[in-house]
């Protein structure tokens, strides 16, 4: 069964120094996430649900126990086999959307396939069809600073499913959102789940997100409080 | 490195204003120092060739005891020319000159001089020697433009002149002041005052006799006359060679200055950007980069300044400096002063090698001065660097 899931996390723990003492973010974790999931880490500020996010995004590496994501434990691999994992089969959505200001939409979702090394005419290709999907073809152009907050972070969205990652991770997306835009992103990246079988782990408290979810992982205290599915049918 | 060089370049176009302040101080380093160092190469190609037209020739054979620095060798630096030479004086191959020490009464002051004699047929120096020849028996003299001015004696003066002759005995003639010539070279200059050769040899009873034999052309290899010491054109020049790398050596002091100001601006830029992008760095590293990788692009980033500095460097200084090297500089102050062969207005020499290295020089120092801020990239968290958190 093991085989079939993105995410397998067994007994991790993360601890963090502070002072001369340590501070446990994250306890005991115990968590498999199959592929196609539409999967939330719900919690209050300090519950470790971004400290979750950060390792199964092989950003940071466990205290302790295992996080095996597509198949790499992320505490035993190199620098550069973890930036090939993120460059290949990881998305990622921010709070802030950090996009590179200086760059074009175009070339703001470019830029994972630039790494890729793809071909122009492959780049091209694949830049319109993400773009498409968030319905920015009009805005290739343009520059971070001169979008909204949600045209911004449709790019970022596009940004992280033009490779057509295994797994996205997103962290509060739609934090510095209004309602219609949450809802628009939202909608975006559900339906984006459902066409591309790609699994989406979110970091969230924000109702509106928790609202799509079909999964909701809560965290309290970096310790897994609840695992509720959500049925269809429900 | 192709997509390093990709980044940076669209990353330095967006920063805009910042980029471009970069790269106009660097530019100016660029065309400064090519210039500075156009100017010695020209002062120093000068300096030859004006020595070389008014008092070296291609080499020159000295009187055994004859030593330019030591005004006490100059009473017994004489000797017979040698006949082998003789013949060439009479093709004008060669330039034989006597030295004696003098003095002239300006205006009823007296003053110092070295008395030289030359012959008023010669012809490869740019002495105008010619003019010593007056034709009607007056004994006429040229001095240069320096001397004159010191002295108070122009063109169409007369002068007492008193020397000491083998003897030991002294005695004195007015000359006429037949010509005051222009030259760059001061020890043709001051203190100097030149006769016909045939004159000087009379009055110091010194027939035949010469201290310094100017050839027209180098030879390659010296021959011995006994007496005589054979000083090529590379010893005669060994003088500007050292000083111009004296001065070199004081320049580089410039070019560091200009270089430090254009690195400051560079490394400031560069721990700004690394402070101010942390979350740029942050998403490089969530997007596939290694830390290692965005260290490369920020100092491919940095060094690219030197790239863009040496194509605005192109683009108006080429034009700069070749105007310059038409033109020349005129020095503020009055150069004749300077007590060194050196013109009024320098014309800049600029060679391949000097651009190149230049452009090597403030390339690598930028690239070095773009990497050092860099590796602060490697010690950072990337979870930070996301939040924009300063670390």
């Amino acid at each position: 069964m093991e085989s079939s899931n993105t995410i397998i996390i067994k007994g991790l723990y993360k601890r963090f120094p502070v002072g001369k003492g340590e501070f446990t973010a994250l306890s005991d974790i115990n968590l498999n996430f199959a592929q196609g999931e539409f999967t939330g880490l719900i919690g209050p500020s300090g519950s470790g649900k971004t400290t979750l996010l950060n390792i199964l995004g092989s950003l940071d590496v466990p205290s302790a126990g295992e996080a095996l994501v597509l198949g790499n434990s992320i505490g035993m691999l190199s620098a550069r086999e973890a930036a090939n994992l993120r460059k290949v089969s990881l998305g990622f959505i921010f709070q802030s959307y950090n996009l590179l200001a200086v760059h074009t939409v175009y070339e703001n979702v470019e830029f994972p396939l630039l790494l890729l090394k793809l071909s122009a005419t492959e780049r091209h290709k694949m830049v319109m069809d993400a773009l498409e999907w968030v319905g920015l073809t009009d805005k290739i152009k343009s520059k971070p600073p001169q979008l909204s907050g949600g045209q911004c972070q449709r790019v970022a969205i596009a940004r992280a499913m033009v490779k057509k990652p295994s797994l996205v991770l997103a962290d509060e997306p739609t934090a510095n959102l209004d309602a219609a835009n949450s809802h628009h992103i939202l909608k975006t990246m559900e339906t984006l789940n459902r066409e591309l079988k790609t699994t989406f782990v979110f970091a969230t408290h924000d109702d509106k997100v928790i609202s799509y979810l079909r999964r909701k992982v809560f965290l309290l205290d970096g310790r897994i409080d609840k695992d509720e599915i959500i049925h269809p049918n429900s | 490195m192709k997509l390093a060089l990709k980044l940076a370049y669209r990353n330095l176009m967006g920063a805009g204003l910042r980029t471009w302040l970069n790269v106009i101080v660097l530019s100016f380093s660029f065309v400064i120092i090519i210039w500075l160092k156009g100017v010695m190469t020209g002062w120093d190609h000068q300096a030859k060739t004006d020595m070389t037209n008014w008092e070296i020739g291609g080499g020159q054979y000295w009187q055994s005891n004859y030593d330019p620095y030591d005004p006490f060798t100059i009473t017994d630096s004489h000797a017979p020319i040698p006949d082998e030479l003789k013949k060439q004086e009479e093709t004008g191959e060669i330039v034989p000159m006597l030295l004696l020490q003098g003095t002239i009464f300006p205006e009823g002051r007296m003053m110092p001089v070295t008395i030289r004699g030359v012959s008023p047929t010669q012809s490869f120096l740019h002495l105008p020697a010619s003019k010593l020849d007056t034709g009607d028996g007056t004994i006429s003299a040229i001095i240069g433009a320096q001397m004159a001015k010191h002295s108070h004696l122009k063109e169409g003066d007369y002068v007492t002149l008193r020397w000491r002759d083998a003897n030991g005995t002294f005695d004195a003639t007015d000359v006429l002041i037949s010509s005051v010539f222009s030259t760059n070279v001061p020890s043709v200059d001051l203190g100097q005052i030149y006769i016909p050769l045939s004159t000087l040899q009379e009055f110091a009873l010194l027939p035949d006799e010469a201290t310094i034999i100017t050839l027209k052309n180098a030879e390659e290899s010296a021959t011995d006359y006994p007496g005589w010491v054979y000083k090529s054109k590379k010893d005669l020049t060994r003088q500007v060679d050292e000083m111009i790398k004296t001065k070199s050596a004081g320049q580089t002091v410039i070019y560091a200055i200009l270089l430090l100001l254009a690195m400051l601006a560079i490394f400031d830029t560069q721990v700004l950007s690394i402070f101010r992008r942390q979350k740029e760095i942050g998403t490089y590293v969530a997007l596939g980069y290694t830390k290692q990788q965005v260290v490369g692009l920020f100092t491919v980033e940095g060094s690219m300044h030197a790239l863009l500095a040496a194509l605005l460097s192109a683009a108006y200084g080429m034009p700069f400096l070749a105007w310059q090297a038409k033109v020349g500089w005129t020095m503020p102050i009055d150069a004749s002063e300077f007590g060194m062969a050196i013109a009024q207005t320098l014309y800049p020499v600029y060679s391949f090698g000097l651009v190149v290295s230049t452009v090597l020089i403030i390339t690598i120092t930028t690239a070095i001065v773009s990497y050092l801020p860099s590796r602060k990239i490697a010690k950072m968290n990337p979870t930070d660097a996301l939040r924009g958190k300063l670390q």
